[in-house]
């Protein structure tokens, strides 16, 4: 056993730290340590200094953008990144659709769309889940039927994430309606600019319009458009499945929002003590931590097996549990910290620039809206039900 | 033993749910509560009409009701329809008023609304005084200082205000739009208004009669176990709002009611929920008798608890759409969560309910 990291990883974190230092704005991690919204131009703004280094893309392969990296290089960068307050790379071209294209995409494709990730020029979306397509997602229907050289679209995708914002979404269509749910599944690209297609805002509620629905009324797609092969699209689908689940732990995500609590709570006293030295408040907390220690090295063990060779399979659905029962209590137990001062609601003191009067110590208003938002980690990339589910089958085998 | 509410509690109960369903259904609540006063004052003056003001007082002081299981039963529907109107307000501070039977006709009415202005910003020690101060100035006094959170604080026609004074805390009741008198209001995280009420040399001829520390026990008593009642009329609608979801949403070409994982889930959420409903009791059913701090704090402990449980499991059975500002069930799981953040969390219940028993 020796849990160290290698000379050469320890200089990678310092060379990573201290470009954080010198290039992360102020500004952004301000927001990101505030729990203030971002906008699309600081999303993209950030991308552009990582791209800038050469860092956006950090786990293409290098002919494509990326910067070469072994696993635990990677994960090394994320957790840096989380502990720095830096914003959260905006995984739906880089993470999500990025990875299929290199494995299944044809090389005009490639060509095309990976340079327009990397740069920003194209901003993408997610379209699987449906109405009536959740966990079950193999039974979605918007349809697309082969029409000359084109499929035409007609369906409903929903929760897209900041599909508002978005120049293009993958979806998972549906191109033989014959077929077992599973083998009549296409990936198709896209351009939300086409005719046909009407984006929905969905209020969360914590107030906040992140996710949207996407109405598809006879949307004309250019064959070229499907990626790999027809009614194939469930294989890509699932893989790109597992990229959205690495990193899925969210360690460094974790580690800087429990740094940020435990300053708060060494700051708010109640009966005149610190919540610190609350013993109830207290037992919370180190439960909390010990937890994220644990964790910290049951992801580590899964990375160095990773790095080793073996896939992680089943084992990032532990990741993705225990990663977001620990990110859900610790957003509880600062909610919880602010006592009265969590009630106030005040949506612009949150956006940028906002000079009202401050109600109540600093943070409070974001800490509720934080909690209430943060309820989706448990639902999103495949429900923690669902995760426990993968893990009985493949894991324990039953 | 007979766990039935009387006749008369039961009617109550059935005419403030049938107002509440017609008068204030989910949309029509919450554009008033995320809106610019917070309540309806329509709504709020068909329930004065009901009496329901003066179920929660006793006839000492005109009401006609006012045990623990009167103000078990008003609550509960209040929370059931998760209705903003200020009854908190009326409850608490008219019951600090009753310790000096000088309840203002008004509330006990339903007409006025009064706001209990007793927390500040900063946190004391046990035993600390006040930061709000009251001097005397001429023939009256003058109170200077802040208070925090105080719900509906821009509606209320009174607010009864804590000070210290050279002898002690008091009472005084301060009238809305009163000179030096700061209001800044916005709306709450579950729907409504509070605000942050500053005392800027605010002039009153009197304080309250009678002893302040134990109106304001009687006030905060009554407000636990009517937060207590209102938290358990939530969780019994998000509860069945889930099961009812459970029957129908289908995924995997069943309902996902089906799943063993879910129908554990969905069992353990019901039978803490009549673990609550049987607190609530436990605490109505002392109220107004010795020992009754206990039950209160065993009572906001149980529903702060099983408000969370609630909250997070109803959101997590209904998948995306249970984080939907559209689904009513959003702003269930809100005010269960909210309604630990009001006087007093789990913790702070669970260490009174230590403390008190120690002391016994
Ligand atoms: C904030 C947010 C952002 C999202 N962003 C996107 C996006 O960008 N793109 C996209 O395509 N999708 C997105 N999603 C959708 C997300 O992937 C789905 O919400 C998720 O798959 C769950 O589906 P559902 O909401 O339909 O819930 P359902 O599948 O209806 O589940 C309801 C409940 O049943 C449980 N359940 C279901 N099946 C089983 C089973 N077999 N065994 C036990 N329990 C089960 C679930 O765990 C859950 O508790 C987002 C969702 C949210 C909340």
């Amino acid at each position: 056993m020796d849990l160290s990291f290698t000379p050469e990883e320890e200089a990678f974190r310092d060379e990573v730290r201290s470009f954080l230092k010198e290039k992360l704005p102020a500004r952004l991690s301000n927001k990101v340590a505030h729990g203030l919204s971002l906008t699309r131009d600081d999303m993209v703004e950030w991308h552009a200094i990582l791209n800038a280094r050469g860092w956006l893309a950090s786990h293409w392969p290098e002919q494509y953008g990326g910067p070469g990296w072994t696993v635990v290089q990677r994960s090394i960068f994320e957790d840096e990144m989380a502990r720095a307050n830096a914003p959260r790379i905006v995984p739906f071209g880089l993470s999500m659709l990025a990875p299929v294209l290199i494995k299944y995409g044809s090389e005009e494709q490639k060509q095309h769309y990976l340079p327009r990730i990397l740069d920003g020029t194209d901003w993408w979306c997610q379209g699987y889940s449906e109405p009536g397509a959740g966990s079950d997602l193999a039974s979605l229907k918007t349809s697309a039927v082969r029409d000359g050289d084109h499929y035409v679209v007609n369906g409903q995708k929903t929760w897209t994430t900041l599909g508002q914002f978005a120049d293009w979404i993958f979806c998972l269509v549906r191109t033989d309606p014959t077929a077992k749910a599973q083998e009549g599944i296409s990936f198709l690209l896209i351009d939300m600019k086409s005719q046909g297609i009407e984006v929905r805002p969905i209020v969360l509620l914590d107030g906040d319009a992140e996710v949207n629905e996407v109405f598809f009324t006879d949307v004309r797609v250019p064959v070229e458009n499907l990626v790999g092969q027809e009614n194939k699209g469930w294989t890509y689908a699932k893989y790109l499945l597992t990229y959205e689940r690495t990193n899925i732990a969210g360690v460094g995500s974790s580690a800087a929002a429990f740094d940020r609590l435990r300053s708060v709570a060494g700051k708010i006293t109640r009966g005149g003590k610190p919540l610190t030295d609350d013993p109830l408040f207290a037992a919370r907390m180190a439960r909390i931590e010990i937890d994220l220690a644990n964790m910290a090295t049951t992801n580590m063990r899964v990375v160095a097996a990773a790095a080793g060779g073996g896939a992680p399979g089943a084992e990032s659905s532990m990741l993705k549990i225990k990663g977001t029962e620990i990110r859900q209590a610790i957003t509880a137990l600062s909610r919880r910290a602010y006592g009265a001062y969590a009630i106030p609601f005040i949506p612009e003191a949150l956006e940028d620039g906002y000079n009202g009067e401050p109600v109540g110590p600093e943070d409070a208003g974001a800490a509720a809206p934080t909690y209430f938002n943060m309820r989706k980690l448990s639902i999103f990339g495949g429900s923690n039900e669902v995760q426990k589910n993968i893990i009985s089958k493949m894991i324990v085998g039953l | 033993m007979d766990f039935q509410h009387s006749e008369d509690r039961q009617m109550l109960a059935d005419t403030l749910r049938r107002y509440l369903a017609d008068a204030a259904p989910v949309d029509a609540r919450n554009r008033v509560a995320y809106g610019e006063t917070g309540y309806s004052p329509e709504v709020w003056a068909g329930l004065g009409e009901l009496g329901i003001a003066g179920a929660l007082f006793g006839e000492d002081v005109g009401g006609f009701g006012g045990s623990g299981f009167d103000i078990m039963v008003v609550f509960e529907e209040l929370g059931r329809a998760l209705a903003v109107e200020p009854f908190l307000g009326t409850l608490m501070v008219g019951r600090a008023l009753a310790i000096a039977d000088a309840v203002p006709e008004g509330i006990v009415a339903g007409t006025t609304i009064a706001a209990f202005a007793h927390a500040e910003p900063q946190d004391r020690a046990p035993g600390e005084a006040l930061a709000t101060r009251a001097v005397r100035d001429g023939d009256g006094w003058s109170l200077t200082g802040a208070k925090a959170v105080v719900a509906q604080a821009e509606a209320a026609d009174v607010l009864l205000v804590s000070a210290q004074t050279d002898a002690g805390m008091a009472l005084f009741l301060v009238s809305k739009g009163a000179e030096g008198l700061a209001i800044h209001g916005y709306n709450t995280v579950d729907g409504g208004r509070a605000g942050e009420v500053r005392l800027n040399g605010v002039r009153v001829a009197a304080p309250v009669g009678g002893d302040a520390e134990a109106a304001i026990a009687a006030a905060e008593a009554a407000g636990l176990l009517a937060l207590s009642a209102e938290a358990l009329g939530a969780m019994d609608v998000a509860k069945t709002a889930t099961i009812e979801y459970l029957q129908t949403r289908k995924q995997f070409g069943v309902p996902i009611g089906k799943f063993q994982a879910l129908q554990h889930r969905i069992a353990t959420v019901l039978l803490e929920v009549e673990q609550a409903r049987s607190a609530v009791i436990n605490a109505a059913d002392a109220f107004g008798k010795p020992g009754v701090e206990r039950a209160l704090a065993a009572a906001k402990y149980t529903v702060g608890a099983t408000g969370q449980l609630v909250a997070e499991e109803a959101i997590q059975l209904h998948g995306g759409i249970g984080m939907t500002w559209e689904l009513p069930l959003s702003h269930y799981a809100k005010r269960l969560t909210m309604i630990d953040h009001q006087l007093g969390d789990q913790d702070e219940h669970l260490q009174r309910y230590i403390a008190l028993g120690r002391a016994a």
